[in-house]
């Protein structure tokens, strides 16, 4: 009690507390595995835990992907056992064969160029699009949403007007078909996602009956049903000369399965802005739809963008089960490719599977990276 | 402030009555919210509306701009008859500006970026005039220098001060102000409410939901009490707080001023 009186219970200071800087950080790369690895008992175990996960996963994958691996080869024979070479690894001569196949499906030889220019026009789009301080960026979306579609529609499916043949969609196949599906889907999902979940919050009771019932019926249903449907079912009611082509079917099947997705996402972002959000911009006189599309949604889809791309690598992946409705995407691809009697040799399969595994994984993966670039940005804008 | 340009309300001239609510109820579900509101507010006036939470002031506030509506009643601002109608809900919103009690500041755009979204977006302002008009409106309220700055980056009282920027902005020939200062920390009050002051001799008509008792007799014309969905009292500011005539705003006086 009286140390308390004597130092605290009337008190003025006379003089300024010193301003110091922050103890300094134990420096060094020991420093750092202490406080980061060895920091406590369960720390230490799950170091140890996880070295032991790395020596005992990491060399054999090393083996049997790039030392082990054989290189060279015009056939099975090359990958199969032999007494100079006990344990074959990885057949990447068979990879090399079918290379173009998994890139382009049966597409004629002579017209692969059309695919490649396709290619590169869509990276180009792709890249004006997410480059976030491009030049230009309205044309860039002008050229990605107009210019592209109507160019690729012309290259892939061909004009005989200005000497392109038609190559009919039974054609297409592997990379093209998967990266056709994939972009379909994403740029198709975002926008009538958004269009489902405004009307699910809206305040007609039709409209929002109407989004309710679309997107849970979709989500009730799997993916591959919806694809059956799209691709059996609506040629028992429209009459085949009418129907669309089969890739056309399955891709509003994924379009329209990945926006119910969407539409649940974006209203989790709607949600999480407040509603003096709305009231401060309907004070200003803002319509409706400007205060969804100035206000409203910037914050959204801000909020919920780790979300948006997490649904777009899930249909990226998705897009596998087009093969259902006898679409060769890149894995059907593959999946033919190894059934090769030519090629038949124990590591072919696994070979295949690593190959197909490395494409979903670099995509995925770029665009997880991507996200968390604009994320950090948009982060650091907010604290401008 | 002294002009006000450019807009369709330049060819009917203003009406001498700003507001008018005549008979207005309204109700939350089975709750009473509003009962038998009439009030005129004549073009230029100042009203501070107080009295206990829950006692209807908000509510009024918001239904004169029709971020609520009611069931019974009309309510006519500058001689446009609030209805469902969209169009005649937007004319008023643009004539009235509102300043909330959490600011409620866009905070994906920046100081300026607020300012001019409803002069660009619904006065179709070209986007440098937007600028220089809302420069000039930060001058006002003297934080020009934050212009480039997010909103959350700003202290509260800076930050109430831009949404009465944002306000001006569309140049509203009347101000509405919902608790302005309650959710500001103690020493941020008085730069908001001096804003305000020099906003009241301009002579622009404001309606203030507050309980700042040396704003109201400095700037109110009239003081109304409300309590319970009603109005209870309305006089001159030092009649009323020098004199409450009804026993439950002497009550209330008592209360805040212990």
């Amino acid at each position: 009690m009286a140390a308390i009186s004597e130092r605290a219970f009337f008190y003025l200071r006379r003089a300024p507390a010193e301003r110091l800087p922050p103890p300094a950080a134990r420096a060094g790369a020991l420093g750092w595995l202490r406080v980061n690895l060895f920091s406590s008992p369960a720390n230490i175990a799950l170091t140890l835990l996880c070295g032991v996960g790395i020596v005992w996963a990491v060399p054999p994958l090393l083996r049997f992907f790039l030392t082990d691996a054989v290189w060279s080869g015009s056939d099975r024979a090359a990958c199969l056992a032999a007494p100079e070479h006990p344990m074959p690894g990885a057949c990447w001569p068979f990879v090399r064969v079918w290379f173009s196949y998994f890139v382009y499906g049966f597409y004629p030889t002579g017209e692969r160029w059309r695919v490649d220019l396709f290619f590169v026009a869509l990276a180009f789009g792709v890249a004006w699009l997410l480059w976030l301080s491009a030049p230009r960026r309205d044309i860039g979306a002008l050229y990605f949403f107009v210019v592209l579609p109507i160019l690729s529609f012309v290259l892939l499916h061909g004009a005989p007007l200005i000497g392109l043949s038609v190559v009919p969609t039974a054609l297409w196949g592997g990379v093209l078909v998967t990266v056709i599906v994939a972009t379909v889907g994403i740029v198709f999902s975002l926008p009538l996602g958004i269009l489902l979940a405004l009307a699910r919050r809206s305040d007609l009771p039709v409209v929002r009956l109407a989004a309710v019932m679309f997107i849970e019926f979709v989500r009730g249903v799997p993916l591959i049903t919806v694809l059956f449907m799209a691709s059996v079912m609506l040629p028992l009611f429209v009459p085949e000369a009418l129907a669309p082509d089969k890739l056309v079917r399955a891709l509003v099947g994924v379009a329209l399965f990945a926006s119910a997705y969407m539409a649940e996402v974006v209203r989790g972002g709607l949600a999480a802005v407040p509603r003096g959000q709305y009231e401060a911009a309907q004070a200003l006189g803002l319509t409706y739809w400007r205060t969804v599309g100035l206000v409203i949604l910037p914050q959204a889809l801000r909020v919920t963008l780790p979300n948006i791309v997490n649904t777009f690598i899930g249909l990226f992946k998705d897009t596998t089960l087009v093969f259902i409705v006898g679409i060769f995407d890149f894995l059907r691809t593959i999946e033919a490719a190894r059934a090769d009697p030519h090629w038949a040799a124990p590591t072919t399969s696994v070979t295949g599977y690593a190959v197909a595994a490395l494409f979903y994984f670099v995509c995925c993966y770029g665009m997880s990276r991507y996200a968390r670039g604009v994320e950090a940005r948009l982060a650091r804008a907010g604290r401008r | 402030m002294a002009e006000r340009p450019n807009d369709a309300r330049a060819a009917a001239p203003p009406a001498e009555v700003a507001v008018e609510v005549a008979g207005l109820h309204k109700w939350y579900g089975d709750f009473h919210v509003l009962r038998d509101i009439n009030l005129k507010v004549a073009r230029g006036e100042r009203i501070v509306i107080c009295g206990p939470s829950g006692g209807g002031k908000s509510t009024l506030l918001r239904c004169i701009n029709r971020l609520e509506d009611w069931q019974r009643g009309r309510i006519v601002v500058d001689g446009v008859e609030l209805t469902d109608d969209p169009k005649r809900i937007l004319a008023v919103r643009r004539d009235v500006g509102m300043v909330f009690q959490q600011f409620n500041l866009f905070p994906h755009l920046t100081v300026l970026e607020n300012c001019t979204l409803a002069p660009i977006w619904v006065r179709h302002m070209p986007k440098r005039a937007a600028e220089a008009l809302a420069m000039d409106y930060l001058a006002r309220v003297k934080i020009p220098d934050q212009a480039n700055k997010y909103p959350a980056r700003l202290s509260g009282g800076q930050q109430q001060r831009v949404a009465i920027a944002r306000a001006l902005c569309m140049n509203p020939n009347i101000m509405l102000f919902d608790e302005p200062t309650s959710a500001l920390d103690p020493e941020m009050v008085k730069e908001v409410l001096d804003t305000m002051v020099e906003l009241a001799a301009d002579g622009i008509t404001m309606l203030v939901v507050s309980h700042e008792m040396r704003f109201a007799r400095q700037v109110a014309d009239r003081v109304i009490f409300m309590d319970e969905g009603q109005i209870v009292e309305i006089g001159e500011p030092e009649s009323f707080f020098d004199h409450p005539q009804h026993e439950r705003a002497r009550l209330f006086l008592q209360q805040i001023l212990h």
